[in-house]
C-alpha cells in the first residue's frame, strides 16, 4: 500500500510534457513560410499529407507528404518551439515528389506541408495530430 | 446501379418482416411466460449469404445481468443519432413498447425489476444454441467475432484467454479482430494468434519500426459463399496504443489509416468480391465517419463502443451493424448478393435471453471445465447489495459500479480523490444479490490493474478531465478513443460537452471540505489502469474486495457531482 515516489515521478514528467490548450503557431512558423514563399499566395490541393489523428508517441510521430510535380517541400509543425521539421528538394531527375519520415511533436497541434511547384506557384495542406495522456479505452 | 432509395426500402421491408421495431414484439408472449425460443429465432432466410455477427465478449461465458446506459451524449453532428439515443426516445424511435423484453435489452429504465422478470442474459452456451440454428439455416453461415472476446474475467485473466480460446474454437468462427486481446502482452497474442484455426484480421495492424503492415496479422480474407466471393476486411481498435499501455505491445501501430481501407476495398474488388464486408472494433461513430469517407464498404459489423440497435445504420451505401456486448446479444444479417453487387439486407439483433434459450449442452460442458480449477475462488460471496442498490457500469460520466470503487480507493488507500477508468464492460449486479469474488473481477480484471496513489495538483486533475473529456467529446469522431469519461470519486466538476479542450471542465471542488480545489495544490490520488510502465500499487480486485468485506452490505447513493451543461 506504500506510495510510490517512481509513480510521482511518472505522473509529474507526464504533466510537464502536457499542456491543456492545443500549441499555439509560433511567429517563427510565420516566418518560416514567408521565406519559403516569398510571399506568393499558397493555394490549396495538389498535395497530400498523412499524419495519424491521435499520435501514438508524441516522440516519433511517423508523416508522409507527396505533392506530383513539386520541386520542394518544405514540413512545419506549427507548435513546436522550433516549427521547421525538414525541406525535401527534389531534382528533375526525381521519380516521384514524396517524403516519408518522422517527427517530434510537444503537444497537441496542427502539422503543415508547403509545396513549391514546378511552375512557381505554391500549395499547402495541414493536419491536426492530437497529443493525449491516454488511458480509459473501452 | 442500386439506388440508395432501394437500399432503404429493402431495409424496411426487412423490418417489416420481423415486427414494427424490427426487432420483435414479445412483451404479450413474455408476460405469458410463453416467449420461446423459435420466436427469438424466427427468421425468414433471404438472400444467398449468412453473417453471423457477436463482439465485446469481455470473456463473459456464464449468463449474467447487462444494464444498458442512462446517459450516453452524441456531440456535434452525432448530437440525438443513433445509438446516442437513450430510454423512453430509444423505445421510442423502434417502437419498442415499455416493460416488454426489447425494452429490458435495449434499455436502462426498470432495469432491476424487469431482470427479475425476465432473467440473465448472454452465456456462450446459448449464443452457440443461436449459431447452431442460423447454420440449420444456412450451413455456411460466416461468424465473425469483433475483438475484446479474450479479457474481462477472472478465467480469463488466470489462463492468459486461453479458456476464450478454447471455448471460441468450438464455436469455430471464420475471423476475428482485435483490442483488448494486445493486453495480454504481444509474445502472448502472438503465440495465440500463430495457433488460430480461423483468420485473425486488421489492415490497420502494422509494425511500429518499419510502419508496414504487420506479417501475423492480415488485411482480409476471401469466402465463396453462395456463389459469391465476399471479402471480409478487418479493422482493429486504432488506439490501442494510446488507450492501452503502448509497452505492452511495443512491435504494433495502430490508427485508422482510411487512405490504406481504401486501398484494401479497391484491392480486394478488383479480385473479384462481389460483397464487402468490414469486422471493425472502431466504435460507432468512427465507423460512421470511415463509412463516409471510404467507398465500396457494403457491411460494417461494429464492436468496440458496445451499442446494440435493433436496425442497421445506413450512410450512403454502407450498413454499419451493433451487436452490443457481454454476449448478450448476436446479429444474423443475410445478404442477397447477385450481379457483382449486394442487392437487398435483411438484419435481426437477437437478444440471448438465457432462461428463454436453451444452452448447447457441448458448450455448457466445455465452459464448466475451464471455470473447474477456480471454482472455489470464482463462487466464494465476498459481499452484498442492498435491496435498492444496483450496481453497474454503462453511462458516459458516473455508473454505480464505479462509484464503489472509487469509494474502495479513498478508503483503503487513503487517498483525496480517486480515479476509475471509463471502459464500457463489465456486468451488472441487481439489488438483494451476493456479490462473489467473481463478479469483482468481472468489472476490474485486467493485465495492469495496479492500483496507484500519488500526488497531483489540482491543475493536473484538471488536465487529466479536459484530456479524456476531449477522448470523448471531441466533435470529431477519429479524435474519439470510445470510452466513457474517467470517472472520480472525491471530487465534484461541472463540464460544458460543447466546448473545445481546455474549456470543458469547471468548478473543481474537493468534496470532503466542500472547497474548490487549487491549480498549485497538491492532492492524493488512488487510480487504476495506469498505462504507464512500472506502475505500483495492490491489484484494484484486491482493494475493492478488501472494502465490500469491511461493508458487508453495498449501498449506492446517488451520485450527483458531476453537473453536465450543453447535453
Amino acid at each position: 500500500m506504500d506510495f510510490s515516489r517512481r509513480d510521482t515521478l511518472g505522473l509529474a514528467l507526464g504533466a510537464a510534457a502536457l499542456t491543456v490548450l492545443p500549441f499555439r503557431v509560433s511567429a517563427s512558423s510565420d516566418a518560416a513560410i514567408e521565406e519559403f514563399t516569398g510571399g506568393a499566395a499558397v493555394g490549396e490541393g495538389g498535395i497530400t499529407l498523412t499524419a495519424p489523428e491521435i499520435a501514438e508517441n508524441g516522440n516519433t510521430v511517423p508523416i508522409e507528404v507527396s505533392a506530383p510535380g513539386a520541386v520542394s517541400i518544405m514540413v512545419l509543425a506549427a507548435g513546436n518551439p522550433t516549427p521547421g521539421v525538414a525541406t525535401f528538394n527534389f531534382g528533375p531527375l526525381a521519380a516521384s515528389q514524396a517524403a516519408a519520415t518522422r517527427i517530434r511533436l510537444a503537444g497537441t497541434q496542427d502539422v503543415m506541408a508547403l509545396a513549391k511547384m514546378a511552375d512557381g506557384s505554391f500549395v499547402k495542406a495541414s493536419s491536426t495530430v492530437k497529443v493525449t495522456i491516454g488511458g480509459c479505452g473501452g | 446501379m442500386i439506388s440508395r432509395r432501394d437500399f432503404l426500402q429493402v431495409s424496411m421491408a426487412a423490418s417489416a418482416m420481423v415486427g414494427a421495431s424490427g426487432f420483435g414484439n414479445w412483451a404479450r408472449l413474455a408476460a405469458q411466460q410463453s416467449l420461446t425460443q423459435d420466436q427469438l429465432l424466427e427468421f425468414d432466410t433471404f438472400g444467398n449469404i449468412s453473417l453471423i455477427h457477436i463482439t465485446d465478449i469481455h470473456a463473459q461465458l456464464k449468463p449474467i445481468f447487462f444494464r444498458e446506459p442512462e446517459v450516453n451524449l452524441g456531440i456535434g453532428a452525432a448530437n440525438g443519432q443513433m445509438p446516442h439515443v437513450t430510454g423512453a426516445d430509444f423505445r421510442k424511435a423502434y417502437g419498442i413498447a415499455d416493460g416488454s423484453p426489447s425494452a429490458y435489452a435495449l434499455t436502462y429504465n426498470d432495469f432491476a425489476s424487469l431482470a427479475k422478470t425476465y432473467g440473465r442474459v448472454g452465456g456462450l452456451d446459448r449464443v452457440s444454441t443461436v449459431i447452431n440454428a442460423i447454420r440449420a439455416d444456412r450451413p455456411d453461415a460466416l461468424l465473425l467475432d469483433g475483438g475484446d472476446t479474450w479479457h474481462g474475467s477472472y478465467t480469463c485473466h488466470h489462463t492468459e484467454g486461453q479458456d476464450m480460446v478454447n471455448v471460441m474454437n468450438a464455436l469455430k468462427p471464420d475471423a476475428m479482430t482485435f483490442h483488448w486481446e494486445f493486453t495480454l502482452g504481444s509474445d502472448r497474442v502472438n503465440e495465440i494468434v500463430e495457433g488460430l484455426p480461423f483468420a485473425a484480421l486488421g489492415q490497420n495492424i502494422f509494425d511500429s519500426e518499419w510502419d508496414e503492415p504487420a506479417e501475423l496479422f492480415k488485411p482480409y480474407k476471401f469466402f465463396d459463399r453462395g456463389g459469391s466471393k465476399v471479402a471480409v476486411i478487418g479493422q482493429a481498435f486504432p488506439y490501442m496504443p494510446i488507450a492501452n499501455p503502448r509497452w505492452m505491445f511495443p512491435e504494433y501501430s495502430f490508427g485508422i489509416r482510411d487512405e490504406n481501407m481504401q486501398d484494401m476495398v479497391n484491392e480486394v474488388r478488383e479480385a473479384g468480391a462481389d460483397v464487402v464486408v468490414v469486422l471493425s472494433h472502431n466504435g460507432f461513430d468512427v465507423d460512421k465517419k470511415m463509412a463516409g469517407r471510404v467507398q465500396g464498404i457494403d457491411v460494417i459489423l461494429s464492436g468496440h463502443t458496445h451499442d446494440a440497435l435493433p436496425e442497421p445504420v445506413l450512410v450512403e451505401k454502407t450498413h454499419i451493424i451493433a451487436s452490443g456486448s457481454n454476449g448478450k446479444f448476436v446479429s444474423r444479417v443475410d445478404l442477397d448478393v447477385r450481379d457483382g453487387q449486394l442487392m437487398g439486407l435483411k438484419h435481426k439483433l437477437i437478444p440471448i435471453f438465457s432462461d428463454v434459450i436453451a444452452p448447447d449442452a457441448t458448450i455448457t460442458k466445455l465452459i464448466d471445465e475451464q471455470r473447474a480449477p477456480y471454482a472455489d475462488q470464482l463462487s466464494e460471496v465476498i459481499g452484498r447489495t442492498d435491496d435498492a442498490s444496483t450496481l453497474y457500469r454503462r453511462g458516459n460520466f458516473n455508473g454505480t459500479w464505479d462509484d464503489l470503487i472509487c469509494d474502495a480507493l479513498l478508503s483503503e488507500r487513503e487517498a483525496d480523490i480517486a480515479m476509475s477508468p471509463g471502459v464500457r464492460w463489465g456486468p451488472s449486479i441487481l439489488p438483494g444479490q451476493e456479490i462473489t469474488r467473481e463478479d469483482i473481477w468481472n468489472v476490474t480484471s485486467m493485465s495492469y490493474g495496479e492500483a496507484y496513489r500519488s500526488e497531483m495538483t489540482g491543475e493536473f486533475i484538471k488536465v487529466i478531465l479536459e484530456d479524456v473529456g476531449d477522448n470523448l467529446f471531441n466533435p470529431d469522431p477519429y479524435y474519439q478513443q470510445g470510452g466513457d469519461m474517467v470517472r472520480v470519486g472525491g471530487l465534484g466538476y461541472r463540464i460544458d460537452v460543447t466546448k473545445p479542450q481546455g474549456e470543458r471542465i469547471s468548478d473543481l471542488t474537493l468534496l470532503k471540505t466542500g472547497e474548490a480545489l487549487q491549480a498549485d495544490k497538491n492532492y492524493a490520488v488512488a487510480g487504476w489502469a495506469s498505462v504507464n510502465e512500472g506502475t505500483e500499487g495492490p491489484q484494484i480486485w484486491d482493494v475493492v474486495e478488501s472494502h465490500i468485506k469491511k461493508l458487508g452490505t453495498v449501498t449506492v447513493t446517488p451520485n450527483t457531482s458531476v453537473k453536465v451543461v450543453g447535453a
